[in-house]
């Protein structure tokens, strides 16, 4: 996801082969965090999260052979179906969704500069925001992706150099997901808790910050 | 857990297999991806298909046949199916007339139907059920839960379709059963996924969950266990609150069993309910009793009331003939 977005800070041109190493290095973080996933979802979710978002890495990895030969915006889209038919559940769909949409902007508007690579991952945003009618401050993956799709946009508009847009990709994501422990869910799986999800984070939202730093941290490296 | 399993990855194939292989006159499983489809194709009629996750069989395989469902997606245990076979499903049972979909109140289900039927290459419509009076918002909904009442919207639906109605007018005598029909449920244990090893919840013996949902999700609030006509009093109450049914409305009344209570207590549900439904001055002129809607080896039971009329009345009563439920044919 974000993935596309530091690459073209670099190279200034999201490559398939970049997406690849992403899918990598977020594949690594979210194995990295297992515990602490698993914690957060066995207190106000239903204890899969891991276990999902693991398989959606698995998939897109054993991808990369047939990935690699597709162009940027074909290689998203195809990550989008395959993750549709594979995770299942309500994660499939906002999965698929976001790599879907991100696709379909790419192909139409290029990714070929930072600008019109954030634009795509906006594009991927709105398609979960829409997806699951969900909106910011429903403590959700959406308190993580709103404020960075925000940034992202903002900050590649106004030509900031790459360390600074790595630093404040990573400032927004973590303080929406920190912002998830003290609110109540309205949307997602801790809805029915009301005053009970106050005080933890949300699985998803965390989940996110997980996969955005570990692509900043890649870019940077 | 004592469960009969071989390799536990391998339920789902192994069950869906024999459930093709004992009705093999009314179905033909398809697999990757998997679904189950009329053994012969009726043709020139809208395509009604469900799906959702497995473990609330019959539902919703055992209601594919003549009068009610065309197809229908199994997800894994308690999980949403995926477009793909909803898709696939889809290309091998619509007959010209278009698809409607017929989807539980599930966030899950939702998104994956809704984004089969943008990607789907013919006339389309959703009926999403949602029946469940307990609660607004459970752990995997927004809004109130799909619960045993979607066996009702499928027959009745069902049998308008297979009389040749467009999918407009079937979309809304979905919609239309949907908003007269109401549940409530009751669990006494809880139910263990099998890949999951334990119980989805605890609860005491002498315990009981007022208002579960179909997978073991909190309901209304847990309660000490009393004798049944107090619980069946309060799961009518709520019902009828959520109805408001007028004092002579002619009704439908269905016990249905979550797998793990034996039909002679559903029996003694039925009886109870009964009573107190004709108490309020309710006409019952149809009634459904048995395992319809599960949650695998969960003991406990829902009460479903619809509110008939003429239309839907005689839709109940037309022919039927699938896994799980058949009669006039």
């Amino acid at each position: 996801m974000l993935v596309t977005t530091c690459l073209a800070k670099y190279t200034v041109r999201v490559k398939t082969e970049f997406i690849l190493s992403a899918a990598s290095a977020v594949h690594h973080a979210i194995l990295a965090h297992e515990s602490e996933i698993e914690s957060l979802d066995r207190a106000i979710g239903d204890g899969d999260h891991y276990i999902n978002m693991k398989r959606g890495c698995a998939t897109v990895l054993s991808m990369r052979d047939e990935l690699a030969t597709f162009a940027p915006d074909a290689a998203l889209q195809r990550i989008g179906m395959k993750l549709l038919s594979t995770i299942g559940g309500a994660s499939g769909p906002l999965l698929a969704s976001f790599f879907i949409a991100m696709a379909k902007t790419a192909g139409e508007k290029g990714a070929e500069t930072l600008p019109q690579i954030a634009a795509a991952f906006a594009a991927g945003v709105e398609a979960i925001r829409m997806r699951g009618k969900a909106d910011i401050g429903e403590k959700t993956m959406l308190d993580v992706l709103i404020p960075v799709a925000r940034t992202f946009v903002e900050l590649t508009a106004q030509g900031v150099e790459p360390d600074c847009l790595l630093a404040a990709i990573r400032q927004q994501a973590e303080q929406g997901m920190l912002a998830t422990r003290d609110i109540i869910a309205t949307k997602g799986r801790a809805a029915s808790l009301g005053e009970r999800a106050i005080g933890h984070i949300d699985p998803g939202a965390k989940s996110c910050q997980i996969m955005i730093t570990a692509v900043c941290d890649l870019i940077a490296a | 857990m004592k469960k009969f399993i071989n390799k536990v990855d391998d339920i789902l194939l192994e069950s869906l297999s024999g459930f093709a292989a004992a009705h093999h006159d009314l179905v033909r499983l398809q697999l990757n991806p998997n679904y189950l489809v009329r053994a012969n194709k009726a043709a020139n009629k809208v395509a009604l298909i469900s799906g959702g996750g497995s473990g609330h069989e019959p539902l919703h395989g055992g209601f594919v046949g003549y009068g009610m469902l065309d197809a229908a997606c199994p997800g894994h245990v308690f999980t949403s199916p995926t477009p793909d076979q909803m898709l696939a499903a889809a290309e091998a049972a619509e007959g010209g007339r278009g698809v409607l979909f017929i989807v539980k109140n599930y966030a899950g289900d939702v998104m994956n139907f809704e984004m089969a039927a943008e990607m789907l290459p013919f006339e389309h419509a959703t009926v999403i059920t949602s029946d469940d009076v307990a609660v607004v918002n459970s752990t995997w909904t927004t809004g109130r839960r799909g619960v045993a009442g979607t066996v009702i919207v499928e027959k009745v639906v069902g049998s308008l379709a297979e009389s040749g109605a467009d999918l407009a007018a079937c979309k809304a005598l979905g919609d239309k059963v949907n908003s007269r029909t109401g549940s409530m449920g009751v669990a006494l244990t809880s139910c263990t996924v099998p890949a999951a090893g334990r119980p989805t919840f605890d609860i005491g013996d002498d315990e009981l969950e007022m208002g579960v949902g179909i997978h073991g999700e909190p309901g209304r609030r847990r309660e000490k266990m009393r004798e049944a006509d107090l619980i069946v009093a309060d799961l009518v109450a709520a019902i009828l609150e959520d109805l408001k049914p007028a004092s002579n409305a002619e009704i439908l009344l269905m016990i249905n069993g979550f797998a793990g209570t034996p039909l002679m207590e559903l029996y003694l549900l039925y009886n109870t309910a009964a009573a107190l439904l004709k108490k309020q001055g309710l006409n019952i002129t149809r009634s459904l009793v048995g395992n319809y809607t599960t949650s695998l080896e969960m003991a406990g039971a829902s009460v479903t009331v619809c509110l008939l009329d003429d239309e839907i009345r005689q839709h109940w009563d037309a022919p039927v003939h699938t896994a799980a439920m058949r009669w006039g044919r």
